[in-house]
């Protein structure tokens, strides 16, 4: 199932305007991050996506379905948003119960949604908290309640909005491993991240964003390699590029391997 | 002198089994820049807690040992006084907005409200804070209008306005570009400079090398590791415990095994990792850049 998004502006009700004509294509199946400053229109892009939001012009698609023309219910069915900040998204009384809620709603058979919910909640390693209140785990531990919460819906797209903030790195190397195993199925997934290191050790395609339009869409290597460019929406080239560029590489690396391929 | 001295701390919060902080004994001298690194359930936020009279004033549970700020002692003082010493920045900026407030200027005014600063004062004082903070240009907007980066610059400012002793941030950078990042830390080590005091938990190691004094390793409820930023973020000890630490000491270490890391020592930053690839081989690599 494609994104298109076309000539898209937004301009919130307190008139700040937050996009300027967004125009991108993304294909089933793509695994993309979108980095930028503080403000540059991440967030606003993405509730674009589930229609938490609607374009003031332009329009956005998620496979056939205009975004202005379903309900965000509807939309739920084709994209899942893991926010920010998972408290603004958790209620239940336990972690089963929440991760239940949304195959439930999307009135899937009990069955189906035993089997989402015993398949989110193993893939975020939380198969023995199904029973805990979700406000008696850790912060980061409620972050993977709020990933299980969503990938539970099965959905085609899976939208994730800084999932690094604030976690350690045992749970770093848990929520990559979740989009790994996202991809091997198939899922489109579109993360939102200030962390660039992450971003280069788990994302193909990069998207940077500044005031509201797109400055830099391609291959996360050539992306990576444009330092002067991302400079001026403040991203700067995770650590091992600017490691690799200060030594001399002629290639853009990314990871430990590129990396240590080219020493 | 220090300013900040645990005791044998050991912190229950109500209705848990086992203990949160256990033993912990640390002294912070004036103007000094600490920071605090650990994975997750370590203890961090529960220090800053301690140290910011939270634990055992707010959160209750079975407090030992003792906690002394300023040479006040937390179980004798009232949350009240304590904070006219101390200002903490929780870790999520969305709990620390009053929420009774319409613009940032005014959230900012809260706490100096609340302790009776004068008004033209008042004024003076958040309009230097906003400035140093970069923030001026919030001023007339909504408190939850803004992105986490910008909330949090706002959380960080409303405690500055309070002029505290001890500082204690809370991994006051999470939602922040790296250019904010850099304009925070330069910030805290400027207030820590002029004689602040600064605790603050942070994932981002390789700032911490560049910019703090001292870096305490919690893990489980005790202290790991204490020492200087270039000899505890280097460490083995780190790795196996789950700690994150930098890219540049990651595949330094791997290099290492592969005979490309010619020196003894691993490096930090940027500027070591460049230094170590490209010297010859040399026990002890000098100077740190910036």
């Amino acid at each position: 199932m494609n994104i298109e998004i076309s000539n898209l502006h937004f301009t919130y009700p307190t008139g700040v305007t937050a996009l300027r004509g967004i125009a991108l294509m993304i294909e089933s199946g793509e695994q993309v991050a979108i980095v930028g400053q503080n403000g540059a229109g991440k967030t606003t892009l993405v509730k674009h996506l589930n229609g938490l939001l609607q374009p003031t012009s332009g329009y956005v698609r998620i496979g056939e379905w205009d975004t202005q023309e379903h309900s965000v219910a509807k939309l739920a069915r084709r994209v899942g948003y893991v926010f920010q900040n998972p408290d603004e998204q958790l209620f239940s009384k336990n972690v089963g119960t929440e991760v239940a809620f949304g195959p439930k709603n999307l009135g899937y058979s009990s069955e189906q949604v035993q089997a989402s919910v015993k398949d989110a909640l193993g893939m975020t390693e939380l198969s023995d908290k199904t029973e805990t209140n979700p406000y008696d785990l850790s912060p980061t531990w409620r972050k993977m309640v709020a990933l299980a919460s969503v990938i539970a819906m099965d959905t085609d797209i899976v939208i994730f909005d800084e999932p690094t903030t604030g976690q350690d790195a045992a749970n770093i190397a848990r929520i990559a491993n979740v989009i790994k195993v996202l991809r091997e199925r198939g899922k489109t997934v579109i993360t939102i991240t200030h962390d660039i290191d992450f971003c280069a050790e788990n994302f193909e395609r990069l998207i940077a964003m500044s005031h509201g339009q797109v400055l830099l869409d391609g291959k996360a290597n050539d992306i990576l390699g444009q330092a002067e460019i991302l400079a001026t929406t403040y991203v700067e080239p995770p650590q091992l590029t600017r490691l690799g560029k200060r030594l001399g590489f002629k290639e853009t690396v990314r990871n430990e391997q590129e990396f240590l391929a080219e020493l | 002198m220090a300013i900040i001295d645990l005791q044998n701390v050991t912190y229950k919060y109500p209705l848990t089994d086992s203990p949160a902080l256990q033993n912990i004994n640390l002294h912070v001298n004036e103007g000094e820049f600490v920071a605090v690194i650990g994975p997750n359930g370590a203890g961090k936020s529960t220090l800053c807690y301690t140290i910011a009279g939270f634990v055992p004033h707010f959160f209750k549970g079975e407090i030992t040992g003792t906690v002394e700020v300023a040479g006040n002692e937390s179980s004798k003082s009232s949350l009240h006084e304590w904070v006219l010493n101390v200002g903490l920045a929780f870790q999520n900026p969305f709990n620390q907005i009053s929420g009774a407030k319409y613009t940032v200027f005014e959230e900012i005014a809260f706490g100096l409200e609340n302790i009776g600063v004068p008004r033209y004062e008042m004024k003076s004082r958040i309009a230097d804070t906003m400035k140093l903070t970069g923030i001026s240009d919030l001023a007339g907007r909504s408190p939850y209008s803004l992105s986490g980066g910008q909330q949090q610059r706002v959380a960080l400012t409303s405690i500055l306005v309070m002029q505290p002793k001890v500082l204690v941030l809370d991994e006051p950078t999470s939602q922040m570009d790296p250019i904010g990042t850099r304009e925070v830390f330069g910030v805290i080590r400027t207030l820590a400079e002029k004689g602040m005091t600064v605790v603050m938990v942070e994932h981002k190691v390789e700032w911490i090398a560049n910019f703090a004094d001292r870096v305490i390793a919690l893990h489980e409820g005790k202290i790991l590791l204490e020492g200087k930023p270039d000899e505890v973020l280097t460490s083995d000890l780190l790795t196996d415990k789950g700690f994150g630490i930098s890219r540049y000491t990651s595949v330094a270490r791997k290099a290492k095994e592969l005979g490309l890391w010619k020196q003894d020592k691993l490096p930090v930053t940027l500027d070591e990792a460049v230094e170590g690839f490209t010297l010859p081989p040399n026990p002890s690599p000098e100077g740190r850049g910036g």
